[in-house]
């Protein structure tokens, strides 16, 4: 197996982003700096070997989102995406 | 009700384990019950945390097998690394009776909701079938007649999680269309070789893409890659295609 097939994805990211984020950060939809795609989260591709999390862009490898833990505090990194969108009223219950 | 499990800030809960039960030689399903579990959809995971008495902790994601119901009850699959550092312990040490810390539920990207009424296409490489199963046991409970078909790509006859039950549900009135397709070794009476998923196999156990379904594809990532191409080779809508990675070696994170 290729090195270049040794990612994850979004999904595998949501329970350490759910530290910051208080709703589903996989269903966000996020648009690449570099080359525009607009993908929900959970499609990016996501990097584990490093200290901390890398997610870059399905499309170009681009890098959307660095996250690490230091000394006890999170630091996130968003500069590689132009936006990061989520549901205002996120899934009220149907009931 | 499956909806307000999103609105729940994700905080790590003691969960303990009631039953366990072995799919495989090497997968173990663990039955717990999380005190104030929120409620999952189908296709959620969970991190599971285990942690040393000298402080040295390792997280790792395992997805939810069992239906969403209301009793704090779940269950998760564990395939045994030979390498691994959390799943030996989750396979072999772990006893009823025993706690766990656990994470969730986890991800609203990679879930089927009960009131989706399109063609599901349910794609599954090895452990990947966790996931999948937790959407056809869903559907089951809550009486959906969506059309579901699973295409399960698995190493050998002795390898394929939850057959007695996936069979039961396919001779159902076809209530689920299974496919398999073992890679190593085959069973007596099957009529392909082993190999790898190819366009052949996409061809005769998946929906035609004039039906629109909605697909989820989970296994490890060089598969979900292939399986994904294979989709979209026959007509399938990228934008319909939802996807979860396991690592190389299908242990996640």
């Amino acid at each position: 197996m290729s090195a270049s097939m040794n990612y994850l994805d979004g999904n595998a990211a949501a329970g350490e982003l759910s530290k910051v984020f208080a709703v589903d950060i996989t269903s966000a939809e996020g648009q690449c700096a570099n080359c525009g795609a607009k993908k929900r989260f959970a499609e990016a591709h996501l990097y584990m070997q490093c200290p901390g999390l890398i997610a870059r862009c399905p499309l170009c490898g681009h890098v959307l989102l660095r996250c690490s833990n230091i000394r006890g505090r999170v630091f996130l990194d968003l500069r590689g995406m132009t936006y990061l969108s989520v549901e205002s009223a996120p899934q009220e219950a149907s009931n | 009700m499956e909806g307000t499990a999103v609105l729940e800030r994700v905080t790590w809960r003691v969960a303990k384990v009631v039953a366990v039960h072995d799919e495989t030689a090497t997968a173990r399903t663990l039955a717990l019950t999380v005190r104030d579990w929120p409620g999952q959809i189908a296709g959620q995971h969970v991190d599971v945390r285990l942690t040393a008495p000298d402080g040295y902790s390792a997280v790792r994601s395992y997805s939810i097998a069992s239906a969403p119901n209301s009793d704090g009850r779940i269950e998760i699959t564990v395939e045994r690394l030979p390498n691994g550092e959390v799943s030996p312990y989750l396979t072999k040490e772990l006893m009823v009776g025993d706690d766990l810390e656990l994470r969730g539920p986890i991800g609203g990207w990679f879930v089927w909701r009960r009131d989706q009424t399109e063609p599901v296409q349910l794609v599954a490489g090895g452990s990947g079938i966790v996931p999948l199963m937790a959407m056809i046991r869903s559907r089951a409970s809550a009486g959906s007649f969506a059309p579901f078909r699973l295409l399960y790509s698995v190493r050998e006859p002795g390898a394929v999680f939850y057959r007695d039950e996936l069979q039961a549900l396919s001779d159902q009135n076809n209530s689920v269309i299974v496919t398999y397709a073992y890679t190593r070794a085959t069973p007596k009476d099957s009529p392909r070789p082993p190999g790898r998923i190819d366009a052949a196999l996409i061809a005769t156990g998946t929906w035609p893409s004039n039906l629109a379904p909605t697909s989820y594809v989970c296994g490890p990532t060089s598969f979900v890659e292939r399986a994904t191409d294979l989709l979209i080779a026959a007509g399938q809508d990228r934008e319909r295609i939802r996807t979860e990675r396991f690592g190389a070696t299908g242990e996640r994170k």
